[in-house]
Order: structure tokens, then sequence, then C-alpha cells
């Protein structure tokens, strides 16, 4: 199966202190993969990352060439207006950004695309109501919708369930298998190891370090789970630079 | 019939400076209205008025250099509020510190600094011109100056306002579809400038901010829609600019003063009766909700 996003000796830092260090994989074009492990394990930086928005401290990432736009992108909810005054189809409509960009006007099959979007993540109907007005799980659907009309082949999704209901999350599962379905290459960081289990072929157990990568039920062991629990969460202002070769 | 001649007409049609105070009114409430609707929106409330502040210093350098010049004093009013405004979001992103502490931080020394040259050089006649402005003393320069700001203000929103709202409300997502974030919030910020620096020749330093930010927290009263947030905002300021003009012609009152409080009424007003969530709504509701 060809690659989709290889990583390549990648450590990403925040002040000189590594979040992901010297990580080297592949994730498989059409792969579903879960990213799990402890909080502070560089999940969320390594997706940032992924998504461009994080520049590598070391080593390198390739996209494998794909169309235009690459990547769609979820970021987790808190970093977002929830009291914004928009409209839900104006948010989901953004999904059509690389093709109206900061100028273009929306055209009519655009709008309703959008309209079919919401539709399918259960929101027929909420188009001129203003995000403020929506719960958590409501506005995720609709962030969901935005990236089913951003139509990329590398979908990444920070958290995608955390504070989510379980019928919304059931729903929104369903969309992400849809997404898999259609050959896309799904990233997601999650939390609940049964869902990754139960919903997730492939997982990356991250500590920092990759503590295991690959089909889920051989990652997911008592032993590397064991192994992630441990990882050091504080880090050590006065650890030595790190001179580990390029493997 | 010739009561209301008198009261509203009269004054503008008998004077020209007041001709031309109220052009400014227009061409300020116009654009820095939907301006300050933003400053809101991006909880900067506070970073408009601390940026009028840091006018001071450039102003009066201007002033010092070249004495009551419009173009000395915009001039460097603007290159200092710039300075200021691009110093504090540097110290934000390079040491974390939150960006109101960097904005006071800076916009105080800035002030100081202001202060201290113009009581140096000048006497403090001059410095109450430089705080408060003379909207009356409009000439055509300044007007000419005024008017262009404002065009420049509503055409550069037109274009940029779908990048600028999607940085308000979700700055990762126009990251990630590789929009120009940093060069949206630094031409949002010179917007700001320029209008603090064309609100400073008519209002002052000091209340310059009146009719960007009272207006634009009055609106959230009446609308939610942002483009409904920058009409009534505009509409308010316009008004307020007039009402304040006339308040101050016949009440013989400070019209910089006098043009910012009648906003600050809107303001209240607008608190009290609004449409939404406004003390009259509240009242109104106490009693019932709906049953879904």
């Amino acid at each position: 199966m060809s690659v989709a996003v290889s990583l390549h000796d990648l450590t990403l830092a925040y002040r000189r202190h590594p979040a992901v260090h010297h990580l080297h994989g592949e994730f498989a074009s059409g792969s579903l993969t879960a990213v799990v492990g402890p909080n502070g394990a560089g999940k969320s930086t390594l997706l940032n990352a992924l998504a461009g928005l994080v520049e590598p401290s070391a080593g390198q990432i390739n996209l494998a060439p794909m169309r235009n736009p690459r990547v769609a992108y979820l970021p987790q909810q808190a970093q977002i207006d929830r009291s914004f005054p928009i409209t839900v189809l104006d948010v989901v409509m953004l999904g059509h950004w690389a093709a109206i960009g900061s100028w273009r006007g929306v055209k009519r099959q655009q709008q309703v695309a959008a309209v079919h979007a919401l539709g399918a993540v259960g929101l027929a109907g909420f188009e001129q109501r203003v995000i403020a007005e929506l719960s958590a799980g409501q506005f995720q659907r609709v962030l969901f919708a935005r990236v089913l009309l951003q139509d990329a082949p590398l979908i990444l999704l920070d958290e995608p369930f955390a504070a989510i209901d379980a019928r919304t999350t059931v729903d929104l599962l369903q969309v992400v298998h849809r997404w898999h379905a259609e050959s896309r290459t799904v990233i997601a960081v999650l939390h609940d190891i049964e869902q990754v289990r139960e919903h997730f072929p492939q997982t990356l157990l991250l500590a920092r370090e990759a503590i295991a990568w690959g089909p889920t039920a051989s990652v997911l062991t008592p032993e590397n789970l064991m192994k992630s629990r441990h990882m050091a969460e504080a880090w050590d202002d006065a650890a030595e630079i790190c001179r580990r070769e390029a493997a | 019939m010739t009561e209301l001649y008198d009261w509203f007409i009269a004054p503008f049609a008998e004077f020209s400076f007041m001709r031309r105070a109220l052009v400014a009114c227009l061409a300020l409430g116009l654009s820095s209205a939907p301006v300050g609707v933003l400053l809101v929106l991006r909880r900067m409330s506070l970073v408009g008025d601390a940026m009028a502040h840091a006018l001071l210093p450039g102003a009066a350098l201007g002033f010092i250099a070249a004495g009551f010049s419009l173009y000395a004093m915009g001039l460097g009013g603007f290159i200092a509020a710039m300075l200021v405004a691009t110093l504090a979001g540097w110290v934000t992103r390079k040491t974390g510190q939150r960006e109101d502490a960097s904005f006071a931080a800076f916009y105080l020394i800035a002030l100081a600094g202001g202060v201290m040259l113009i009581s140096l050089r000048g006497n403090s006649v001059d410095l109450m011109h430089v705080l408060f402005g003379t909207i009356l003393a409009v000439d055509d320069d300044a007007l000419i100056l005024m008017t262009a700001v404002s065009s420049v203000t509503l055409v550069a929103l037109a274009l940029m306002y779908r990048p600028l709202v999607v940085e308000c409300f979700d700055p990762g997502f126009l990251r990630s579809v590789g929009g120009r974030g940093g060069l949206v919030h630094l031409l949002f910020q010179t917007l700001v400038v320029l209008n603090l620096v064309s609100g400073f020749q008519a209002l002052g330093t000091l209340m310059a901010v009146g009719l960007m930010m009272l207006p634009a927290a009055s609106a959230r009263f009446w609308a939610v829609r942002v483009s409904s947030l920058f009409a009534v905002a505009a509409l308010i300021a316009v008004a307020s600019g007039m009402a304040g003009l006339l308040i101050s012609y016949h009440a013989h009152l400070p019209s910089g003063p006098a043009i910012v409080l009648v906003a600050g009424a809107a303001y209240i007003a607008s608190l009290l009766l609004g449409r939404r969530d406004s003390a009259l709504q509240f009242l109104l509701r106490k009693q019932s909700h709906r049953i879904a």
C-alpha cells in the first residue's frame, strides 16, 4: 500500500523541550489510525505539525503528492470562539475555502453541498442558527460537516469525541467510517481505548516517542499501555542536549 | 417648524466650521464603528484604548518638530501606535505573556513619554489640545485625511471581510487552509491605528476611542450578525456625532466630550432598552419561558 505521510526522525519541541521525540514511521494511504497516549504525550502537537501549523525542530514530515486541498484539520473545540455571531451555514461553507478563498462568492451548488453536509451529520434545518445557540455535540457535528466539504485526502481530528455524548459519538464515528470507505487517510487523537479497539484498525501509541505503532490489537497490549503511563510527564530544565543520531 | 430648523439645520447652514465638523463625524463614525465591532468580537476592546494612548509620544514628537502640523502629528502618532502594537504582539508571541499585559506595559511607557515630551516643550494648552482635540477646528486638510482614512477602511474591510471574520473565531482553521492569518492581523491593526489617528484630529487621543468602542459595545444589544452589528454601530456613531455637535453648539459645551457622552448615553439606552439581553428584555421575560 502506498504511503500518505511519512515521518523521518521527527522532533517537535516547545522551548527546546521535546513534545515529540525522534518519531519515525508511516501512515499508509487510506489508513484509519488512532493516536493514543497519556496527556502531554505530544499527540496534539503531532497533529498540528501534520497540519503544517508547527515547524519540526528536527527531522521531516513528508506528505505524498496529493490533490489540493491536501489536509482537513479539526482542532480541539477549545480553540474556537463559540460565542462568535456566525451562522451554522456560514461555518460549514468555510469548508469550500480551497475553492472560494478570501474573495470569491459561494455558488449555488456549493451552498446546496453545504446544506447536504449538514443533513449528513444530522443537523438538517439548523442552517440559520447562530453557533452560540448550539450544544457542544451539535457544534462538533457542524465542524464535521465543514470537514466533509473540505473533501481532503488527509483528515486530522484532534480529540473529536471529547465531551460529546454517546449518540453524537456514534453518529460521527459513522462519518469517520465513511471517510475510511472513501479511502481517505484519517488520523484521530483519541482517549477512549475501547472505542479505538472497536473502530480504528491502526494505532500509534505515543508518549513523546512511539511506544508502538501498527495494527491496533498488537499495539494496545497491557505491557505497552503500562509503558506509556510511565512516561515522565515533567520536563527537566537541566536535561542535557539530545545528541541522538538520526536513525 | 422654524424651531426645528433653528435647532437642527441652522447651525450647519450658517457656520462652515459646523459643516466641516459634521462631515468629520460622518467619516469617523462610518469607519471606526465597524473597526470597533471587530475589536469587541476579538475581545480586544481595551486594546483600542491602549493604542490610542500609544499615539501620544509620536504626535508629541511631530508637534515638537513641526508645531501644529496635521501631517507631522498624524504620521508621528501612526508610527508610535504601530510600534507599540507590534512590540506588544512580538513580546506575546515570543514570551507567551498575555497580550493585555504586554499592551498595557508598552502603552504606559508611551503615554508617560508623550506627556513628558509635551510638558518639556509645550504648555498646558498644547497638552489639552493633543489630549482632547478640537473638532470645531478641523480644516480642509484634516477633513481630506479623515475622509481618506474612512474610505480606505471601508474598502479594506470589504476586501478582507472573510479572512478577518475567520481569523476572529477560528484562527486555527484559517492557518490550516493556508490563509495568511498574520497578514490579516497586521492589516487590521493598521486599520485600528489609522482610525485612531483620524479620530485624534477631531476628538484628541483620549476621546478618539469613544466613537470607536461605545457604538460597537451598544450594537450587540440590537443585532446578532456581524454585518448588522457593523450597520447598527455605524448608525449610532454617526447619530452620536451629529447630536453631540448640536448639543455642544446650543449649550456652549466642548464638542469632543459632548459627542462621546452622547455615544455613552446611547450605550446606556441600549443596555436598558435593547432588543437582546437588555434590562427591559430581562424584565419582560422573567416570568415566562417557552415549552421547547
